[in-house]
């Protein structure tokens, strides 16, 4: 991006004369150069601080028995696992998981948010200490209050989906997050007046006017509550249900292949990636047309 | 705007009484009395915070009455909410629903009210040929001018066939020539509508050129409720006329039903004033001035130190030795007195009004 606009700037610059140029920015060439350069090193830097990790799990598992040698075995073993319980069925518990914990979070957080916004302004502050506070809480900590009322629940001989409760809980100060950024782009007071004034009751105003208007939040929201469901392992785990991550754990640890370790969560974040790739995608074409 | 009120008004009236609201300590609105006729347009003018924009929302149910009511064509509505008081309503900012095309936002007050698409559509179409932008039908709000937008919020406000029509400084974010033009535009189809109007503004010119009748308001209170003309010549206090308009505020002597100012009479608007010291406000287009070559020193000669160029007109500050004044001008009669020319200087003796000494300075 970088690296396109330096030259467009200097075309520029050359079109309108130098104090055009100046103007946007309020900055000289030379800092603007300078200002490039840093954006060139933080993007390496933080770009190998990410992929190298990546890149090395990767190779680690293609490699074969004897150093020097490759092998796809590791690869192969993910899906020959017999289970209990196969993979399969894990992917599409960790799927439904995703599904319904972005839904509940949706359905909860979005009308209560506008809700706050439009009516109870006072209120907003303790809306956000409340979504912000699992942030603070670790995850085992979060799974020793939470043992307890999963034990009722196991009576029941529920499945793994119970998981939401703790999901909406983990995802809510992201998703909280990314909604508000969203809806303190809209100009939700007057719209919502415009629309009263119209002869709108709070319910048209709240999905007709406000919602919207804010769909990229909500996607955002969604892409990151999916992602952290996705990625979950300690809740899980220490409640002894089973998802797509604490199977792909158990497949590496019963493997005698150490490479399947890596090969499975690769996949798990290929698998991530072209799943919210996909949701971005889909996104995107429902956006397609308006402003 | 030289349009005259059209007399064959179908407009409902619209009444407050006592009307009170306050903010913690603030009281915005101090038991307010408004009566706005059949068709009228009344423009409600102060400085911000005077409670012009809470007595709108007050009438539109935006916010809630401590005290008082309103009643629209006889009907008390001070407890109805907003959305069942059917009043059409422009705002200061863009309230236009981004996510809906110019004609969609002209159709959703009739979409709620059930109407069918054919029809809404047409009557969108309709309303948006009133304000000029049926081209503009299919555009979004950001595709469109600030000016557009406001047009179209008019529109939408209008579409809905409201019983009033309230504007909140609908114009204060558009530029100077699109402001003047849309107030024109507002005011026409008002007339052609014939739709009782409240409109808020802190523009003393705006407020003049648009209404029937225009209140100026003063902390929460009503100071004067008249005609532009009236308010104009003959404001009801000191605040009013510094409000709206420039004034020159001299010394003078009241006695009598005249007050005498550096030697000239003048006649009171209020001949009640008790005989004193005052200070007199004098508008500078009563002020009127010639080139003087005699050198003459008396109370009405000094030298031209400023001009500033207002098009057909200029105003000329003129210092007296111990004051300045300000007198207007036609720019023609202007240029021939540069700065530095010595001119002496007529008051008309139009009706001026005066403040005691002491609450002109308590004021300051």
């Amino acid at each position: 991006m970088a690296a396109l606009n330096q030259p467009l700037a200097d075309l520029a610059a050359d079109l309108t004369g130098p104090a055009a140029a100046r103007r946007p920015s309020g900055l000289r060439a030379s800092q603007r150069r300078r200002l490039n350069a840093f954006r060139y090193v933080a993007f390496i830097v933080f770009g190998l601080f990410f992929l190298l990790p990546l890149f090395a799990m990767v190779r680690f598992s293609f490699e074969g028995a004897k150093p020097g040698t490759w092998s796809v075995a590791a690869w192969t073993q993910i899906v020959s696992y017999p289970g209990p319980p196969p993979l399969l069925s894990s992917i599409e518990i960790t799927l439904e998981l995703a599904a319904i914990s972005s839904a509940v979070m949706l359905l909860l957080v979005v009308p209560t948010m506008i809700w706050i916004r439009l009516r109870v302004q006072w209120f907003s502050k303790v809306m956000e200490f409340i979504c912000l506070l699992p942030l603070t809480i670790p995850a085992i900590v979060l799974v020793v209050g939470l043992a307890p009322i999963y034990n009722k629940i196991e009576r029941y001989n529920v499945s793994a989906l119970m998981l939401f409760w703790a999901y909406v809980i983990l995802a809510l100060p992201y998703a909280y997050r990314a909604l508000a950024a969203g809806l303190a782009a809209v100009d939700a007071k007057t719209l919502s007046e415009a629309a009263r004034g119209l002869g709108a009751r709070w319910p048209t105003v709240m999905f007709r006017v406000i919602v919207p208007n804010m769909w990229q939040a909500i996607l955002n929201s969604l892409l990151l509550t999916v992602a952290l469901v996705l990625g979950e392992f300690t809740v899980a785990y220490l409640l002894s249900y089973v998802n797509l991550q604490t199977n792909l754990f158990e497949i590496s640890r019963s493997s005698e292949n150490a490479g399947v370790l890596f090969s499975a969560s690769a996949a798990t974040l290929l698998f991530a990636f072209a799943l919210l790739l996909i949701l971005s995608y889909v996104g995107r074409r429902l956006r397609r047309g308006r402003p | 705007m030289t349009v005259e009120p059209d007399r064959t008004r179908t407009g409902v009236e619209v009444q407050m009484q006592g009307l009170s609201r306050s903010y913690g300590t603030v009281r915005a609105l101090d038991n307010l009395d408004l009566t706005v006729q059949a068709g009228e347009l009344i423009a409600l003018l102060g400085p911000s915070g005077c409670g012009k924009t809470t007595t709108l929302r007050l009438v539109a149910g935006l916010e809630d009455a401590e005290s008082g009511t309103i009643s629209v064509g006889g009907r008390d509505i001070t407890r109805l909410p907003a959305n069942k008081r059917d009043m059409g309503m422009v705002f200061q900012a863009y309230s236009l629903f981004p996510h809906m095309t110019v004609q969609q936002n002209v159709a959703f007050g009739l979409r709620l009210r059930g109407m069918g698409t054919a029809a809404r559509n047409k009557r969108a179409v309709e309303m948006l040929e009133l304000v000029e932008l049926a081209t503009q039908a299919d555009r979004y709000p950001h595709q469109i001018s600030g000016g557009q937008q406001q047009r179209v919020a008019l529109a939408r406000a209008l579409a809905i066939e409201p019983q009033v029509l309230l504007l909140d400084e609908p114009l204060s974010a558009l530029d100077a020539k699109v402001r003047a033009q849309l107030r024109d535009q507002i005011r026409r189809i008002q007339l052609e509508v014939g739709i009782t109007t409240l409109f808020v503004t802190h523009d003393q010119e705006e407020a003049l050129a648009i209404a029937d009748r225009v209140g100026v308001m003063r902390a929460g209170r009503l100071e004067q409720l008249a005609s532009p003309t009236e308010v104009y010549s003959r404001p009801a206090s000191a605040f009013v006329a510094e409000f709206v308009g420039l004034s020159n505020k001299l010394a003078g002597t009241v006695s009598g039903s005249t007050v005498t100012v550096r030697g000239q009479e003048l006649p009171l608007v209020d001949t009640s004033t008790p005989a004193g010291s005052v200070t007199a406000l004098v508008r500078p287009e009563a002020v009127t001035l010639a080139s003087d070559s005699t050198g003459d020193s008396g109370p009405l000669s000094g030298t031209v130190i400023a001009t500033t160029f207002l098009g057909a007109t200029s105003r000329i500050t003129v210092d007296l030795g111990d004051t300045t004044i300000l007198a207007q001008l036609g720019t023609s009669e202007a240029t021939e007195l540069p700065a530095g020319s010595r001119v002496t200087l007529t008051i008309r003796p139009d009706p001026v009004l005066v403040s005691a000494v002491e609450t002109a300075a308590s004021e300051e």
